[in-house]
């Protein structure tokens, strides 16, 4: 189908949602009327093509061709944009042809209804922040854009929950929730993130250590299915055990079983006060050991953090949280836990919560049982010095999930060797390897995700999902 | 499910080659024993009972059922509440409680590794030689095991600050519903991949059955203060919780018991909570010593300022497990008052409390049935005790009414009909006032990508039964004929 129609599809879909109740409306493409009637017109109008040969010959080419005018068409009745995509318009580096921005879930389903009737595969974007994490989809068509997909539609303060549309920037959040002395919980790794792509990529920072991921903090999840059916699981509640999680399901699942356009979350009173405990000793292992140190001791911090840069001494941090009189107590009881040379400041130390790598770098999550960080550490650092690697490490050894980074300019050859001896050091100590992000010449060499359990159910459940597979395909594990 | 009793014999048969024929049940008599759990009101005999040694046997159990298209339900302890675990008249139970080890305690990973039988008590009493605990603390937490709070994702007085068996899970052994052994999580935390540990934990045993649970242990807290505070009436202790949360204290428990509940746990247990009580509180804090001192003045001083008349402090463990004893032995001791009564378990926002109180007043007088209230008024979990007699004509049926009345004021405030006990049989009808049939369509899904052909724990959870059907898509694959080499595509 050409460009121009799908467009006019997309956009009569996306009128249609604003709208509200179906009415007729002008059909594009002459076939339409006359072989459906007015029936098909008064709904998302269903274009009867004539078949490949006959649509074959108007070929407008869409895609990020610079000649092609970007043209936004959100006029007054059109609540919503869907444009051509532009040259920015890429997802890990593979173009787009369309782009749809809508505003609220019942555009976002009618959208993702007309995709399918289209046969479109699409890929979501919020901030666009970690777009090149991940495969790129083997096939993209439309880009569904979530950023104005925004707001907070609900804030109980006096229950301590929030529900909030998916677009919605996180540091906007915060200071929203700031006001009433509440928080969402989740430090993002990365800056100018949407609530969405945290759910999505189920990514958290130092403070997963007490408040956890942003899955353990979603209780309720409104999502828009690859085939357009929006579907509701939990609820706004904290306590709720009816009917399935699905909000557990599609966290950290890449947008490959649907559309998450509302999250509800637990909050949590900001702490009146915080302490951040350091100590630098020589070297990663010695930081592991330090931290598991911390962690049999009573502090009960919020935070517990190893940043090891690729050579020389390593730093642990504990934050601690709480009423200003125990944070006092407990930074002392931290200092005196840590050992000699410990420094307490309200302020977190640099490259807080931050992950350990540039743009165009290679990116690592390594995880491991509690008790094998220290050896996880120590290990990571000697195989990068024997393959001769400017090797990173930072992250949080309270909960055994640490990051690894290198320079985009690392030799792609031995970056790969370096994988492949990290991952069999973190299977040693139950966890997994799993490259985050890292430029062609090194994906082209390595497993991104490594082993993964249960992956013919993880298959099974795509297919029930997404069946013709065009949510993201080929983003996540096992070609998912 | 068509599966007759000619098949169940064959079925037992092959099941007594596989596990050994002590470990199969199919006389009547005994099969008795299991025709409930700890819904009595629901009672179905099993077609038959397989007590499985180990993983390697209940996977054999699976296939066995699956060769012969027989459905299947596991049973833990059997102490669920909303029948999760009720029989298949013609089906097979497997009962998961003679798999009790504890594997391993891993204090240096904050883990514990269990078989689903092990009771949860059990793994907290393993862990605390090492100055560790596991956290999900249900009432009925010396008697559940591990693997019937997993299906059920239990939560318990302390999930307010906890959160419940979902999180303190990290790792599973499942035998799926083909009969497939795989793992989920371990002891490492975010595995790639989606979150099947998370999908399956709470999931009712319909998407199969937990044979290896790895769990979190929590450090024992430095400190532990407990307070029991008696005020005039619900609307005065439910003010007094919100004041506690508005002021950013997280409790690790605040419960609440009404005057009925009260006098029910004091004609059980003797509890001695102080006279004249329209309401009493337990407020729980823990943590750090000087943490938890800050934050207990402040916790008495917002009790007083919303009108508590006494305030006991709990000098050491002993007082403090007396406080508790009243508010754990509450579903127990209304037996003392009725001699039949509903537990239910809806939830609200917690800030509703009052005028869902003054609503479920209004219907026990309007229905004359009687209703006593136990709540986790941190996180607005409810237990309204709907008390009734069953020899009186009618009773039951009011009582009944009384109950879904109760769960729709939760639905209607935004709530959910069910906290921590679970669907099960018992709420499934209810579920659709929570939830459309697109939202049920979807979960359904998952379902059936586990269990195609709904022989896992069928006729729970969803309240009509629905059938997957094959994969659907237009690239789903090739078509028969051509796979089976008997067309080919020009």
């Amino acid at each position: 189908m050409p460009a121009d129609r799908i467009l006019d599809r997309l956009r009569a879909a996306v009128r249609e949602a604003a709208e509200g109740p179906p009415r007729p409306v002008r059909v594009p493409g002459p076939a339409a009327a006359s072989a459906d009637g007015p029936a098909a017109a008064a709904s998302v109008p269903v274009t009867v093509e004539a078949g490949p040969v006959a649509s074959a010959p108007v070929t407008v080419e869409a895609g990020p061709v610079a000649s092609v005018p970007v043209t936004v068409e959100a006029g007054p009745d059109e609540a919503g944009v869907v444009r051509r995509a532009g040259e920015a318009d890429t997802i890990a580096g593979v173009p787009a042809r369309y782009l749809a921005a809508p505003r609220d879930t019942a555009q976002a389903a009618a959208v993702l209804r007309a995709a399918a009737d289209l046969d479109l595969a699409v890929t979501v974007r919020g901030g666009g922040t970690k777009q090149d994490w991940g495969n790129p989809p083997r096939r993209l068509d439309l880009i569904l854009d979530t950023t104005a997909l925004a707001g907070v539609v609900e804030h109980a303060a006096g229950d301590l929950i929030t529900v909030v549309r998916a677009g919605t920037a996180l540091d906007l959040l915060a200071t929203t929730l700031a006001r009433a002395g509440q928080q969402l919980a989740v430090d993002p790794p990365v800056a100018g993130g949407t609530v969405g792509g945290a759910v999505a990529t189920n990514t958290a920072g130092p403070r997963r250590l007490l408040y956890g991921t942003p899955r353990d903090l979603l209780i309720g999840v409104t999502l828009v299915r690859a085939d357009g059916v929006v579907a509701r699981a939990g609820g706004k509640v904290v306590k709720n055990v009816a009917g399935y999680d699905l909000g557990k399901l599609v966290a950290g699942a890449y947008g490959t079983l649907g559309l998450i356009t509302e999250c509800a979350f637990r909050l949590h009173p900001l702490p009146a006060a915080a302490a951040y405990v350091s100590r630098t000793v020589d070297d990663p292992g010695a930081a592991g050991r330090l931290a598991a140190a911390v962690r049999a001791g009573q502090l009960v911090p919020a935070g517990l953090e190893v940043d090891a840069p690729p050579a020389g001494p390593a730093t642990v941090t504990v934050l601690i949280e709480g009423t200003r009189a125990g944070v006092a107590a407990r930074a002392t009881a931290a200092r005196r836990l840590l050992g000699a040379g410990a420094t307490s400041t309200d302020r977190p130390p640099g490259g807080w919560g931050s992950l350990p790598w540039q743009a165009g770098g290679t990116g690592l999550k390594l995880t491991a049982a509690l008790s094998g960080v220290p050896r996880l550490l120590a290990e990571a650092r000697a195989a990068a010095e024997r393959h001769g690697l400017p090797l990173a490490l930072r992250g949080s050894a309270g909960v055994g999930v640490l990051y690894a980074g290198l320079p985009g300019t690392a030799d792609p050859e031995r970056v790969a060797a370096l994988v492949d001896t990290v991952r069999a050091a973190t299977a040693a100590v139950a966890g997994h390897t799993v490259v985050v992000t890292a430029p062609p010449a090194v994906r082209a060499r390595v497993d991104l995700w490594g082993p993964v359990d249960g992956l013919a159910l993880m298959r099974r459940i795509k297919q029930r999902f997404d069946p013709d597979a065009r949510l993201a395909p080929g983003r996540f594990v096992g070609g998912i | 499910m068509s599966t007759t009793p000619t098949d169940l014999d064959a079925l037992a048969a092959t099941l007594r080659a596989a596990i050994g024929a002590d470990r199969v049940i199919s006389d009547r008599q005994q099969l008795r024993t299991y025709e409930c759990d700890g819904l009595a009101r629901y009672r179905v005999v099993p077609g038959l009972v397989a007590l499985p040694a180990d993983a390697a046997q209940c996977a054999a159990v699976v296939r066995a059922c699956v060769a012969a298209g027989t459905p299947f339900v596991a049973r833990g302890a059997g102490t669920g509440l909303s029948g999760g675990a009720l029989p298949h008249a013609h089906g097979a139970l497997v009962v998961t409680s003679t798999m009790r080890d504890i594997v391993e305690v891993a204090p240096d990973d904050e883990r514990a590794v269990v078989q689903p039988g092990v009771i949860n008590l059990a793994v907290s009493r393993a862990a605390a030689p090492h100055g560790y605990y596991y956290a999900p603390d249900p009432s009925s937490q010396q008697i559940c095991s591990i693997g019937g709070n997993v299906a059920e994702n239990s939560g318990g007085a302390h999930c307010l600050k906890y959160g419940f068996t979902t999180h303190h899970v990290t790792g599973l052994e499942v035998v799926t519903p083909d009969g497939e052994r795989v793992r989920l999580g371990g002891r490492a935390p975010d595995s790639p991949g989606y979150d099947l540990l998370g999908a399956f934990v709470g999931s009712e045993g319909t998407l199969g059955i937990a044979t290896e649970v790895t769990v979190r242990l929590t450090r024992l807290p430095e400190s532990v203060r407990t307070l029991l505070a008696a005020f005039g009436s619900t609307d005065q202790a439910g003010a007094a919780t919100s004041a506690v949360i508005a002021a950013g204290v997280v409790p690790a428990a605040v419960e609440m018991m009404d005057a009925l509940a009260i006098s029910a746990a004091e004609a059980a247990v003797h509890c001695g909570y102080p006279a004249g009580a329209g309401a009493v509180l337990i407020v729980e804090l823990d943590g750090p010593a000087p943490e938890v001192d800050a934050q207990f003045a402040q916790v008495q001083a917002l009790c007083r300022e919303n009108g508590a008349f006494e305030i006991r402090i709990a000098a050491d463990d002993a007082e403090r497990a007396l406080f508790w004893r009243g508010r754990k032995s509450a579903f127990a001791a209304v037996g003392r008052i009725s001699p039949d009564y509903i537990v239910q378990d809806g939830v609200i926002p917690r800030t509703a409390l009052p005028e869902v109180l003054r609503r479920i007043d209004a219907l026990s007088a309007e229905h004359g049935i009687r209703v006593a209230n136990v709540f986790h008024a941190g996180d607005g979990n409810l237990h309204p005790l709907v008390l009734f007699d069953a020899a009186v004509d009618g009773q039951a049926e009011r009582a009944e009414e009384v109950s879904g009345a109760i769960l729709d004021l939760c639905v209607t405030h935004g709530g959910s009909i069910t906290g921590e006990h679970g669907v099960g049989v018992d709420k499934a009808k209810y579920l659709p006032r929570m939830f459309t049939d697109d939202d049920l369509a979807t979960m359904h899904l998952l379902r059936c990508a586990f269990d195609p052909d709904g022989l896992a724990n069928p006729g729970k959870v969803f309240p009509t039964p629905r059938l997957c059907g094959e994969v659907p898509g237009r690239r789903s694959g090739v078509h028969p004929a051509q796979a089976a080499g008997l067309a080919e595509v020009f």
